[in-house]
């Protein structure tokens, strides 16, 4: 296990980086989670908001409350029981969510197979053969960014953004998939589409996965995607949570 | 009739604006929230308001149904006028039936803020009134022929005054910053360059990030980082080595080595500085930061002071921009 202490940087004076490492890596993600869950847990005062990413838990917080020294100490007196043995590392759940590979929802998988010295089918069956990790969110509302892609479809980014994703279109971009929850142009190649809703107004939980969540895509029919699609556009969650401890 | 401001102008970027939508970061869920704080306390601490109109460069023109509105504005130095008569750029003003505000681009700052007094009669989203316009969060930007509805209006004052508020004055000092997070990706000349060159706001700025045009700043250890979270203020510097000062709109997390953070006492003034306009930057250490944050929102915890229009504030006085950029410079 990485006893390394973490990097405290100052972000401005009211916010503080707690870097864990430099890689995406899944123990390095749990640190940061489970630094996270203590500090909500038991905030300390002038705490204002966290944010987990890949390797580092970013913090606001209110230096006229909480002197910087403060609360690296806090972190410090939380850091230090980290008891990050191979339970920790574990993810709480796994989600099921399903995944329709049809060009005709899935706009560039035609496109990144070629890249990738693939066939559509190929690509689709490695996608969804994968077990991923749910790092992290970014870039927009419920956009979920996920590691475990097979090295095969590692594909670099496009130089320039291709249009508006769909709704729910899953991605594959450097060594990362990515499902985007809203259309925005992007850098990434859509290869498949879930008709689950990753972010929701009007539910409650507006978000599904939590960070460090895994995940699987079960590979459906564009039938089933209408149906699916259909229920969850009526506020259905079509997609399967297990509780794993 | 109920009371209700009319949006009879606006120009792009008008939006509604409350503290911001926190504690969702960790889904992808931006802040947004004032480009100036220190601006919109002012106008809503002095109307009563929940929240504030924020009126670009593009300018807005408002007009009250149903009531006589308490209305406070203050931001950058606004033309304010009011039937026609100028207003100081910070004021409070009661805006009765079917009397025009009208507010236009003065002589600097980027952003006003217009506040009515009550409640507006706005279901909040995710927690918060704030537009923000690129995940499509918050009401839509305000365009002319909408109206917002108030669930509750203050009293309005009996006449116009003239609110003063002096961490609203433009100012050309440099713009302090804390180093970091990501000064090791820079080699030290390249920092020093970063904080000695003269830089100018790019015309493509807007609420998710000011361009800086200068020299360019070249990494160390290339452009790509590990994303992680983002201050406001927080400066990128993208693989074309433009820095990138990210404002109230940017993502919560972002892929790019941040060379400074600017400190929480100037991203106002930074936030003020339209296109076209040059900055500087100082560094300061974490100390000077929070003493200078410490001055900054006790300030405005006090709050502005209400005075009487001054004699100068006539219609006849064309020099009322003028003489209203000296008060606030004599308070300075």
């Amino acid at each position: 296990m990485d006893d390394e202490t973490p990097r405290f940087l100052d972000c401005g004076e009211a916010a503080l980086s707690v870097e864990f490492g430099d890689s995406v890596d899944p123990a390095v993600n749990a640190r940061v989670l489970a630094l996270d869950e203590r500090l909500r847990a038991a905030p300390p005062a002038g705490l204002r908001e966290t944010t987990p990413t890949y390797r580092a838990l970013f913090m606001r917080y209110e230096p006229l409350e909480i002197s910087r020294a403060a609360l690296v100490a806090a972190i410090e007196g939380l850091i230090a029981p980290l008891d990050m043995d191979a339970r920790a590392l574990q993810p709480a759940a796994r989600w099921t969510i399903p995944c329709c590979y049809d060009p005709e929802f899935a706009e560039d998988i035609g496109e990144a197979a070629a890249l990738l010295g693939q066939t559509a089918q190929s690509l689709a069956q490695l996608h969804a053969g994968a077990d991923y990790r749910a790092y992290m969110y970014g870039f927009a509302p419920g956009w979920c960014y996920l590691g475990g892609l097979p090295q095969a479809l590692a594909i670099p980014r496009r130089a320039t953004p291709r249009g508006p994703t769909p709704q729910g279109g899953t991605l594959i971009g450097g060594a990362l998939s990515l499902i985007a929850a809203s259309p925005m142009p992007t850098g990434w190649y859509v290869v498949g589409r879930t008709p689950e809703r990753m972010f929701a107004l009007d539910r409650d939980p507006p978000f599904l996965v939590a960070p460090g969540d895994a995940v699987r895509f079960e590979p459906i029919d564009a039938k089933t995607f209408l149906t699916l699609d259909a229920r969850a556009l009526a506020g259905e969650t079509v997609a399967r949570r297990e509780t794993l401890f | 009739m109920s009371a209700r401001l009319l949006i009879e102008a606006a120009g792009p970027g008008v939006t509604i604006q409350d503290e911001g939508r926190f504690g969702l970061s960790r889904y992808g869920v931006t802040l947004a929230g004032p480009m100036d704080l220190g601006a919109y306390v002012a106008a809503t601490r002095a109307a009563g308001a929940d929240s504030a109109i924020e009126v670009s460069l593009g300018g807005a023109t408002v007009r009250a149904e149903g009531a006589t509105l308490c209305v406070a504005v203050a931001g950058g130095d606004f033309d304010i006028r009011l039937d026609g008569r100028p207003m100081p750029p910070a004021c409070l003003l009661p805006l009765t039936e079917g009397a025009r505000l009208v507010l236009r681009a003065g002589g600097s700052g980027a952003w006003c803020y217009v506040a009515v007094g009550g409640r507006l009669d706005l279901a909040p989203t995710l927690g918060s009134r704030s537009t923000h316009a690129r995940s499509g969060l918050g009401p839509k930007p305000l365009a002319a022929g909408d109206a917002l509805m108030l669930a509750e209006a203050a009293a309005p004052p009996l006449e116009p005054l003239a609110l003063a508020a002096p961490w609203l004055a433009a100012s050309g000092a440099p713009i302090r910053v804390l180093v970091g997070p990501q000064a090791d990706y820079f080699a030290p000349e390249e920092i020093e360059a970063f904080l000695n060159a003269r830089w100018r706001i790019g015309a493509r700025s807007d609420r998710m990030a000011y361009r800086l045009e200068g020299p360019a700043i070249r990494h160390r250890r290339g452009h790509d980082i590990v994303s992680d979270g983002v201050a406001m203020g927080a400066i990128q510097i993208p693989g074309d080595g433009a820095p990138l000062a990210l404002m109230a709109d940017r993502q919560p997390t972002g892929g790019y080595p941040k060379i400074a953070t600017v400190i929480g006492a100037d991203i106002c003034r930074l936030a003020q500085l339209r296109p076209g306009e040059d900055l500087s930057f100082r560094a300061v250490d974490w100390d000077e930061a929070v003493a200078a944050r410490r001055a900054y929102f006790e300030a405005i915890e006090a709050g502005a002071t209400r005075e009487p229009l001054g004699a100068e504030m006539t219609t006849e006085s064309l020099l009322a921009e003028n003489l209203v950029g000296g008060v606030v410079n004599a308070r300075d």
